[in-house]
């Protein structure tokens, strides 16, 4: 089995958001990087995939040059090569613009499934994967927490409003993980040790025309100063007093 | 602003409560709104799709995504639409970004907020999980978003004047063989106008107990938990606020014995209104708080409960 997982390199969830000088990018300066937190989940899912039925798993990140740390720990987790398509403009590139550079990869490699996170949490698209498939006219199960993956294809459970669906459907497919489909492995200094050795590859990524303009960014209203109302199952009246006449929720 | 197509989802012959904001925040920029639904009842619903000039129902029925992108797609198309709406609901977040891929468009999710400007429009929508807000213009053939739920008031207008058949559904290549529906059960933490929601401070599985009658005492309220619980496997993950858990919005937040890190004050700080109670005075949850109870949350939320339950019955 030809499997991709794909892996965006995002700002740390502690991050403390600033806006640039010029009001519409984010302030880099101290900013740290991971691996988004779906696509761990997703390589966790692509190399259960191998260890069940055999072949590949690829990683194929758009990204910076020389940014390896993120794919290192990919191929420490288990998968076997990784491939760089180097966008210095990674982060700004719209959700269908990145899905169309990637595409042209997945095809190139042939692949029959491919994982990626069911968001990136830096833009919080959730768009890539379903648009990917799309673009290459495949089917695509997105918010997966279920997969029963064989040669042709599987049945996946999707987390809904209103339940949980089941989906058949046959591959080359895409699938976006979501966070119970798995709980991704540790690295291990053995997996370290080898994805050392583990092939990478890094190509200009296609050129793409992005199609969001950023007017401005802004930090959200900061909240209005609370108050501690007091201490213990005293306090309670004191609160209940505060919803109901102040805060009129009650 | 032109043509503005709307997804509009239905349940019992009724468009639902997402899909009317939906159809209140494309009417706020455009006089001809243009609702599509389908499945079965869509056509009883369709008479219900407030603000819309002219609703489309999809002819026949299918169980896959892909088909009913494309069909949507092709409504688009044929309505000669300049943007595409649907509520960030799971199914609207599903095929949204299927149908921006068939328009060669891309996608602005769970926008927060739609103005005019000039001839066209400018979205925002949180980056970060509302670390940031983005303000965007698409200039996309077709502007597609997504809308969060709960921001945009639900259109009031008249129903469609016209109701038509819309393209036929195909096959499809994934399908859905079953749903296994949440009966009746507890509301969602994403939408209920209460939550209340329990950290690691709450000791066990068990501990939960407490804030699940205080939440019954509300009657319209929700537990949420922290990424701390549910790692613990004390509550699922369908419950998780955060950053990666779900984002949300009530009119209450009661945060008990949640410490208040950066990845859960992602997921809740757009509260009306927050209560949290924590034995620490210097909990960072207090800094989001409006309203604050330093104590052991085994003495005050029983208290509260016994309270909420007197308000209610007056
Ligand atoms: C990539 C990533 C993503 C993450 N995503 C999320 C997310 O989506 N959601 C999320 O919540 N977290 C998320 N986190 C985790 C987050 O950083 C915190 O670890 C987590 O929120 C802590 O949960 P907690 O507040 O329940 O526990 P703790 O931080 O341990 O806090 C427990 C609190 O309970 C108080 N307490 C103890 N006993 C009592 C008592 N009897 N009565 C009252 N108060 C008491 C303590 O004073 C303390 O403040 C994420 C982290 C990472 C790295
Ligand atoms: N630049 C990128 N490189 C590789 N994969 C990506 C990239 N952007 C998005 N993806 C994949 O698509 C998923 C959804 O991303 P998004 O649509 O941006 O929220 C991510 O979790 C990744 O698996």
């Amino acid at each position: 089995m030809n499997i991709v997982a794909l892996m965006k390199r995002v700002p740390t969830t502690d991050l403390v958001a600033q806006v640039s000088a010029d009001g519409k990018h984010l302030d880099a300066s101290g900013v740290q990087y991971m691996v988004s937190f779906y696509d761990e989940i997703a390589v966790e899912e692509a190399v259960k995939t191998r260890e069940k039925l055999g072949g590949e798993v690829t990683v194929i990140t758009l990204g910076p040059a020389g940014a390896q740390k993120e794919m290192r720990e990919c191929l420490a987790k288990g998968a076997d090569k990784g491939i760089t398509l180097v966008d210095e403009n990674w982060a700004d590139r719209d959700a269908l613009s990145t899905a169309k550079a990637l595409k042209e990869k997945v095809a190139e490699l042939g692949a029959n499934v491919v994982f990626c996170g069911r968001l990136a949490t830096d833009r919080d698209n959730a768009s890539v994967g379903p648009m990917l498939a799309t673009l290459l006219g495949w089917a695509c199960v997105t918010d997966v927490v279920e997969l029963d993956l064989s040669e042709n294809g599987g049945t996946a459970k999707r987390e809904a409003d209103d339940g949980i669906e089941t989906f058949s459907f046959s591959l080359p497919a895409v699938i976006t993980c979501q966070k119970d489909l798995n709980e991704p492995r540790y690295a291990g200094l053995k997996g370290i040790m080898a994805a050392k050795k583990k092939p990478l590859d890094e190509t200009p990524a296609p050129e793409g025309s992005n199609q969001v303009e950023v007017v401005s960014l802004e930090l959200p209203p900061a909240r209005k100063e609370g108050r501690i109302v007091g201490e213990g199952a005293a306090a309670v009246p004191a609160l209940i007093e505060a919803l109901q006449n102040e805060a009129q929720v009650l | 602003m032109s043509t503005i197509l709307v997804y509009v989802e239905h349940k019992d012959g009724a468009p639902k409560r997402a899909s009317l904001e939906a159809l209140g925040a494309a009417r706020s920029v455009s006089d001809n709104v243009v609702a599509v639904l389908f499945g079965e009842g869509a056509r009883e619903a369709a008479a219900g799709a407030a603000g819309a000039a002219k609703a489309v129902v999809l002819s026949g029925d299918t169980l896959s995504p892909d088909a009913i992108a494309k069909a949507v797609a092709e409504v688009a198309g044929e309505n000669g639409a300049s943007a595409f709406f649907a509520s960030a609901t799971s199914s609207g977040r599903d095929l949204a970004p299927r149908i921006a891929a068939l328009l060669d468009s891309t996608l602005l999710s769970d926008c927060v907020a739609v103005t005019v400007e000039g001839d066209g429009i400018v979205l925002q929508r949180p980056w970060l999980a509302g670390k940031l807000l983005a303000n965007l213009k698409s200039n996309a053939q077709v502007v597609c978003a997504t809308l969060r739920r709960n921001v945009f008031a639900a259109s009031d207008q008249a129903g469609p004047g016209e109701i038509v058949d819309g393209p036929a559904l195909g096959e499809g290549l994934a399908k859905r063989t079953a749903l296994d529906a949440k009966e009746g059960g507890p509301m969602d933490v994403s939408e209920a106008p209460v939550v209340v929601a329990g950290g690691r401070g709450m000791g066990s599985a068990e501990g939960f107990g407490i804030l699940e009658e205080l939440a019954a005492a509300f009657g319209n309220a929700a537990v949420g938990a922290s990424r701390a619980v549910v790692d613990a496997g004390w509550r699922p993950h369908s419950e998780q606020v955060g950053q990666t858990g779900k984002t949300v919005s009530p009119q209450l937040y009661i945060a008990a014995g949640i410490s208040g890190a950066i990845q859960h004050l992602a997921g809740m700080k757009t509260s009306k209104v927050i209560v949290a109670i924590n034995k620490d005075a210097e909990a960072p949850i207090f800094k989001v708080a409006d309203y604050g109870i330093v104590g052991d949350a085994f003495e005050v939320v029983p208290a509260l409960t016994e309270e909420v339950k007197r308000i209610r019955a007056l």
